[in-house]
């Protein structure tokens, strides 16, 4: 598959950032722009610092004690960690799926209309008309529809995460987040996922962290390699999978270690 | 000794204790039972007492514990889960919490006449509350606050982290997360401390002794500042200050099935509660 990569906005700049949990040093001097509506995989071994930086992108790291911060990162030229910066909107602009699908015990319903509600939506027309959206966006409309008031734990795994993905689109993002959204799933329900990343970049500028090699070489457009809290290696997917520069990068990617 | 011996012992052993506890508390409940049950009556129960106690019914006592029991979760309650949810959602985990914490869990040691002098000290006397339902509610809030705070923190802490970062996620406020995805989560955990606490505050007689029990008062409290009567403080007069306490003992024994039957039934009121939310916010 040739990717095209077409000239674009860049969504985020990321300067000179460190990141500290107490005294450990989690991130090094981290330097990248993540390009506008486009997919970019974070890949490297466990404990590398793809998810760490992945967390710094929406403020999630704020809620873990004793984590320290330095450099900038700025989405849509607003540095996010200025002082007076309005997390709550950061993260209504920049949503997350995480790792382990989390829908919350309620219905399907609530789970999409969740974040629509916490924003101040009260008009029950209008919620109807978000959840409906959101869930045809995520391709889970057509499987659920018929039992929106259902426990959102009834559903399978794929469709929990398909539904967390959802529950993020309500908040209309415009960067949306995903921290291995794939790794618990299995090959169908990963497929799954991985063209509805395809369609939602037409909208929205995805970051997604993965183990899945296969998985980063087919999703994304952009690609970064982390090892030991470094970015190692960033650059346009196809070429950093079939010529890759640092020798770190190759050893990965070809199943050397990791 | 075989091991097939060694552990038929054990498990009999083992068996024996809990059977004991069983028939002891078994055997209480039944002597209450059936010596209170005759005495139970209509009158019993709306009556005004008479004669110091001897004759007549036992219903200002019955109210008046029903209002400090009352009054004290609806102090002890707010106070409990805001510092719960304080504790466990806002606070960070370092020294000065920790000595919070283990400041909860002595004050849950602490003997329950020491609370009534404390009540008396501040709310009777400093305060200027006089010997009243509030110093009383207040002093057994005091008493009652750290089994509530404690087996809060714990409800709060067992729901799962991703409940909140999904939330904080959505663009959720600390307090959003908290209110709509992490308390409703542990209101079942919260209602297990109020029933602890309901069952402390209504038997409770040290602690209202000094700060609200009357001896002898056949009327009904007018506000939230006059004294009332309460079944554990009426019972302990009958037992031991009366002048004729073998002569009482019957009432004695209506009086501690009333107030078992209180704690029981206002413990299972807790108990369907609780289970309505365990239903509502299954995960």
């Amino acid at each position: 598959m040739v990717v095209k990569v077409k000239p674009t906005d860049t969504a985020i700049e990321v300067a000179e950032l460190n990141f500290y949990y107490g005294d450990t040093q989690a991130l090094f001097n981290i330097n990248l722009s993540i390009p506008s509506k486009m997919v970019t995989a974070l890949i490297g071994p466990s404990g590398c610092g793809k998810s760490t930086f992945l967390r710094t992108l929406n403020r999630m790291n704020d809620i873990i004690d004793d984590t320290r911060l330095a450099g900038t990162i700025k989405i849509d030229g607003t540095d996010i960690y200025e002082s007076g910066m309005d997390i709550v909107s950061l993260r209504k602009s920049v949503g997350m799926v995480f790792q382990k699908s989390n829908p919350f015990p309620k219905s399907i319903f609530d789970n999409v209309a969740y974040g629509p509600r916490i924003h101040g939506i009260k008009s029950s027309e209008l919620l109807t008309e978000i959840v409906e959206k959101s869930l045809e966006r995520s391709g889970l409309w057509d499987e659920v529809k018929d039992r929106l008031d259902d426990n959102a734990l009834g559903l399978s795994g794929g469709q929990q995460q398909r539904l967390c993905i959802a529950r993020a689109l309500a908040v209309q993002p415009e960067i949306l987040l995903m921290d291995e959204p794939a790794s618990a799933l299995d090959p169908r329900s990963t497929a799954k996922v991985e063209d509805l990343i395809g369609e939602l970049k037409e909208d929205y500028t995805i970051i997604i962290v993965t183990h899945n090699m296969q998985q980063a070489a087919r999703v994304s457009d952009y690609t970064a390699f982390f090892y030991e809290g470094s970015l190692v290696e960033y650059g346009v997917t196809s070429n950093l999978f079939t010529n890759p520069k640092a020798k770190q990068t190759e050893d990965y990617i070809t199943g050397r270690f990791g | 000794m075989s091991y097939k011996l060694k552990e038929i012992l054990i498990t009999s052993g083992l068996r024996l204790t809990t059977y004991a506890i069983v028939f002891v508390i078994g055997y209480i409940l039944v002597d209450i039972i059936w010596h209170g049950l005759p005495v139970i009556n209509w009158q019993f129960l709306t009556e005004m007492p008479r004669r110091g106690g001897a004759e007549g019914g036992i219903f200002p006592a019955i109210v008046g514990t029903a209002y400090l029991v009352a009054g004290t979760i609806l102090i002890a309650l707010p106070f409990g889960v805001g510092s719960a949810i304080y504790l466990s959602e806002y606070a960070r985990r370092n020294r000065v919490t920790e000595l919070i914490r283990l400041a909860i869990i002595t004050l849950a040691g602490v003997p329950s006449i020491v609370f009534g002098l404390f009540g008396l000290g501040l709310f009777v006397i400093f305060f200027g509350f006089g010997a009243s339902i509030l110093a009383g509610s207040i002093t057994l809030a005091c008493m009652v606050l750290p089994t509530i705070i404690v087996t809060s923190e714990e409800a709060l802490r067992a729901v799962p982290r991703s409940f909140r970062e999904g939330s904080l996620a959505l663009g959720a406020s600390k307090w959003q997360a908290v209110r709509t995805n992490v308390l409703p989560y542990s209101f079942s955990g919260i209602i297990t401390g109020a029933i602890l606490g309901i069952g402390r505050a209504a038997g409770e007689t040290a602690p209202i002794l000094l700060t609200v029990a009357a001896f002898f008062l056949p009327r009904l409290p007018q506000s939230i500042f006059d004294q009332v009567m309460a079944l554990p403080y009426h019972l302990y007069i009958l037992a031991t200050q009366h002048p004729d306490a073998s002569k009482v003992l019957p009432l004695q024994y209506g009086t501690a099935l009333v107030l078992l039957i209180l704690v029981l039934g206002l413990s299972l009121g807790a108990i369907i509660i609780r289970s309505h939310f365990r239903r509502k916010y299954r995960w």
